[in-house]
Order: C-alpha cells, then structure tokens, then sequence
C-alpha cells in the first residue's frame, strides 16, 4: 500500500470512530506521534517511582509503607504495560530506555521536583495521580486501540491512588499543629507543578494540532486542566488545605475557577534540564541500570544456554 | 519464663525477621536491574512487611500493655529485636539478595510449615498463609542462583562469594533458647534441629544445581536471641523508625 493509500484507509478509520490496531495501516508520522507520546508515559511511571521510593523506608506506619510499597508497584506495572504498548509500534523497550538516558524521550516534569517530607507522598498521590487521571481518563478514548485500552486499566488503579493521598491529608490536617503545616507546605509546593502538568496553554501548544487530528487528543491542555483545578479546589477546602493561588476565584459565567498566572518560566527551565531533581533522577536511572547489566547478562547467557528453562 | 513471656519472645522473632527482610527488600525499589525484578522484590517485601504485621499485632495481644503493632515496630530500640542478623545485612548487590533470600526463604518453608500445625490456632493461620508466599519466594530465588550461577563467570563469582559471605549466619537461623523449649512443652512450636538437616539438604541441592559450592566455614556468628545484633540495624532503625520518633505525638 503506498501512502497516499495508508493515508486514505487510516483516516476513514479515524472520521468513524474506530481503533487503529497494531498491524492497521497508519501513517509513519502518526506512529511516530504515539511512540514519542507512550514511551514518555512509560518513562513517567518509571522515574516517578524515584521521589516515592525515596519515603518506603522511612513510611511511619505498618500499613502506610504496605500502601506506598503497593502504589509503587502498581506504577512499575504501568511502566511495563506502556513499554509493552510501545513495542506494539515497532520499538524495544532497550531502544527506549537508551532514549530516555540520552534525553531524547522525556518524562513528565513532575518527577523533577524533590519529595521532601512525608506530606509529599500525600501531595503526590493526591495532587499528581490526581491530574494524572485527568488526563488518562480522556486518553481511554483515544485512537490508538491497545494504548486506550492500557487507559482503562491504569485509571482504576490511579484513582486508588488518589485517594490513598488524600487520606494522608486528611489525616494529617486532623493531625499536630506540625503536622499541619508540613501538608501546606507540601501543597504550597507541589500546587503549580501540578497544574503544569496539563502543558502550556492552548495557545502555545506544539503537538496539539496532529493530535487532535488523529484523536489522540481528544480534549485541551486547558479544558483538562479546568477540569483538575475544579474537583481539587473543594477536596482542598473540605480538609482545611489553602490552594496557594491569591488570584484563585469562582467565576460564575463559566461556572468554574480562574486562576492566576502559571510561571511558564519555571516550566520551560525544568523541561530543559535546570530543575531541582533532573540530574539526580537520570542518574539514579543509569547508575543503577548500569549496576545491573552483569545480571542481565547472566539472563541471557544462561537463556542462551537452557532455552528451555 | 512463663508460656505468655515465650510466646511474645517468639513471636517478636518471626515478626521481626520479617519485618527487617521486608524493609531491606523495599530497599530495592527503583533499584533493580529490571523492571520486572523491580516489581518482584518490592512484592516479597509487601508479602513480608504483611507478615510482620500480623506477627507484631499478635506480639502486642500476648504481651497485653496496649502496645499496638506499630508500637512494636517503631518505638523498640536495638536491643529489643530478635531478628536474625542475616535479615539486618545490607542488601549488597543482586546476587547477595538473591542467595539471602535463597537461605532465608528455604529455612521459612520448613519453619511454616512446621508453623501451620501450631496448637496456637493464630500463628498456625498465619504460618499457612505466609507459606504460600514463600513458595514463590523461595521459587523466585532458585531460578535466580540457577541464572546467576551458569549464567556467566562474572556472575557465578559474584553468587558464590555472596553465599560465602551469608553462611556464617545461617546457625543461628536454627538456634533454639529457653522460648522454645516452654512452647515445645505446650504444643506450640516445634524444635528448630529437626528441619536444620532438611534445610541443608534443600539449600546444597540447590546450590549444586547452580554450580556453587558450598561454603566451608569454621566459624558462626550468632547473636539475635540474646538481641546483640551488627552495627547495620541500628542504621536502619533510625531511618525506619524516625518519623515516629522525631513526632511521637502524632499518628499518621
């Protein structure tokens, strides 16, 4: 099939509604699109395993480390089930990896924030997995089949997430006057990273155009961000919490919140290397798959040997 | 020591050992070589802190002070944990966590099964259900000391000095005291010399199939039933235990 055929069938495809499946005709950029799109979210669910890992050992309680340990895994198996996805497209999960390492492929600019205190593990699964599954939820209907699919599956697991967060608020809002503070600081903190986490405005948005033309992308940077600053803001009220934001205000016409000034400076710094963890988080990620190549060897020198082991 | 002194003694052991080998596998996280290792370890770490958790809880029951599990956990020092010291090691590099929990996961697989046929119907409930979960444990750690150990020479050096370097410590997995002599009268536990000869059998058998030797060693060190531990624990109890001890009014 020559391309302006591939093009043909795959648009059809696309104006009804229907899935594009691995072995599906597709156009090289629409390909490379979801590649460049799956493997920063499988790269996100790796690397953001770093700042929560970082409390496991220090979990102030029984259940709460089962809980951070449980969450922790779950976004390795995200991580898994996204490579898997990717592979799908026709890259290996050692080709993504080494783009990762190289900063060829991103990760969510998030994870370049540092977890200081516990209420970050809060903040976090609040905050983040929060806005996470704002934008997931939107991608259960996208077009790519398998990658809706994997949305299906990690959006119940995110929501769990959330929720365990909140609780870690909650609790702590009812907790000491320490306590207290250390989840405002936490939310004071981790507030615009989180919103940043929708990208930039409409206006001012790179890729969206294709996106939305192949239904990658099926809603805006900014409706999807309305959408996170308008269920976060009463969960933040009912425990007591402050949304750092003096500009925050209802407006009744758009029955929704306006917000202040995003510091798209700050953005722009951590995207392109300058944040506080960007360093230490790749070379976390090196170190230790370096450490490991000895055992991956073993691995596969011993495949080598007993195939049928 | 009264049967109530006994069974607390015994149950701060199983739970502690469990607690301290599920805190050093959590140490893996982020850490692996693979992923999907990555997700194994941090697993058998959430299977054993559950343990520790039921053990403890069990602990603050017999022990009848109000002390909860957490209580347990977080507020004892140094010298209240009866650990094994092999659980308290540093976690070391991968073929030292795989031949730890080779040793450790083939002494709990006679341990509870032993376990599950408690006259104490608790920790015979709770050794069943921890059995299960040694069975992958203890799958998961033969199939690695098989790759590593034919793998290739790198790793097979790495493995064998790794199960070198452990054995000291395996004695006094089997040691038996005062507490074990009580709840044997009672019907509770059983005597640990009965499943050592078992234990070895399993071990050399499967080290055999990995191509390592076993370990010729003249000297054991032991420590944990009298809690004389290494320097490691204490490190890793100051970092455990830190936000309980640095808010101790709080709850979390």
């Amino acid at each position: 099939m020559d391309a302006t055929a591939v093009q043909a069938v795959f648009q059809d495809k696309i104006e009804q509604d229907l899935k594009i499946e691995p072995k599906d005709p597709m156009p090289d950029r629409y390909r490379a699109h979801l590649i460049r799109q799956i493997s920063q979210h499988a790269h996100s669910e790796v690397i953001g395993m770093q700042p929560e890992g970082n409390w496991i050992t220090r979990a102030p309680s029984l259940r709460a480390k089962q809980i951070l340990l449980a969450k922790i895994q779950d976004e390795g198996g995200h991580g898994l089930y996204l490579y898997s996805t990717a592979e799908t497209l026709g890259i290996s999960r050692e080709e993504m990896i080494e783009q990762l390492q190289t900063g060829k492929a991103k990760y969510s600019n998030i994870f370049n924030y540092p977890a200081l205190t516990w209420a970050d593990i809060g903040a976090i699964g609040w905050l983040v997995d929060g806005a996470a599954i704002v934008n997931q939820v939107a991608l259960q209907r996208t077009s790519y089949g398998p990658y809706a699919r994997a949305m299906f599956r990690i959006c119940k697991e995110e929501s769990f997430h959330q929720r365990q967060g909140y609780e870690i608020m909650a609790n702590m809002m009812k907790g000491t006057t320490e306590q207290r503070e250390m989840a405002q600081d936490a939310m004071n903190r981790w507030w615009w990273p989180a919103l940043m986490m929708f990208g930039p405005h409409d206006k001012d948005s790179a890729h969206s155009g294709d996106a939305f033309k192949w239904r990658i992308k099926r809603k805006t940077n900014d409706e999807l961000r309305q959408k996170f600053i308008d269920k976060t803001v009463q969960q933040a009220e009912v425990i007591g919490l402050t949304i750092p934001d003096p500009d925050l205000k209802w407006n009744e016409t758009k029955q929704g919140y306006d917000h202040g000034e995003i510091n798209w400076e700050e953005f722009k710094r951590v995207i392109n290397g300058n944040g506080p963890c960007n360093k230490q988080r790749m070379e976390h990620h090196i170190r230790y798959h370096e450490e490991g190549a000895w055992v991956r060897e073993a691995a596969a020198a011993y495949h080598e040997k007993f195939p049928t082991d | 020591m009264t049967l109530q002194e006994a069974l607390f003694n015994y149950l701060l052991r199983l739970g502690d050992n469990a607690l301290i080998q599920g805190h050093r596998l959590s140490e893996w996280c982020s850490k692996a070589p693979v992923l999907e290792e990555d997700l194994a370890l941090t697993n058998m770490a959430l299977d054993q802190i559950g343990a520790a958790q039921a053990f403890l809880k069990y602990a603050g029951a017999i022990e009848n002070k109000g002390r909860s599990e957490d209580d347990l956990a977080y507020k004892r020092a140094e010298r209240q944990f009866f650990n094994n010291l092999m659980t308290e090691l540093p976690i070391g590099d991968f073929s030292f966590t795989i031949a730890k929990q080779l040793l450790l996961s083939s002494f709990e697989f006679f341990l509870f099964r032993g376990l599950s046929q408690s006259k104490d119907q608790t920790i015979a409930n709770i050794a069943a259900k921890t059995l299960k979960e040694v069975h992958y444990h203890l799958a998961h750690s033969r199939d690695w000391c098989f790759r590593l150990g034919k793998g290739t020479e790198v790793s097979h050096e790495k493995l064998q000095n790794s199960v070198n370097a452990l054995w000291m410590y395996t004695d006094e997995l089997f040691e038996m005291g005062e507490a074990d002599e009580v709840l044997m009268e009672a019907g509770i536990v059983f005597s640990l010399k009965e499943i050592k000869p078992k234990w070895l059998e399993l071990v050399s058998g499967i080290l055999d199939d990995a191509n390592i030797a076993l370990p010729n060693v003249d000297y054991m060190q032991t420590g944990s039933r009298k809690g004389i531990h290494t320097e490691h624990l204490g490190h890793l109890l100051s970092e455990m235990q830190f936000l309980q001890r640095a808010y101790p009014d709080a709850s979390w």
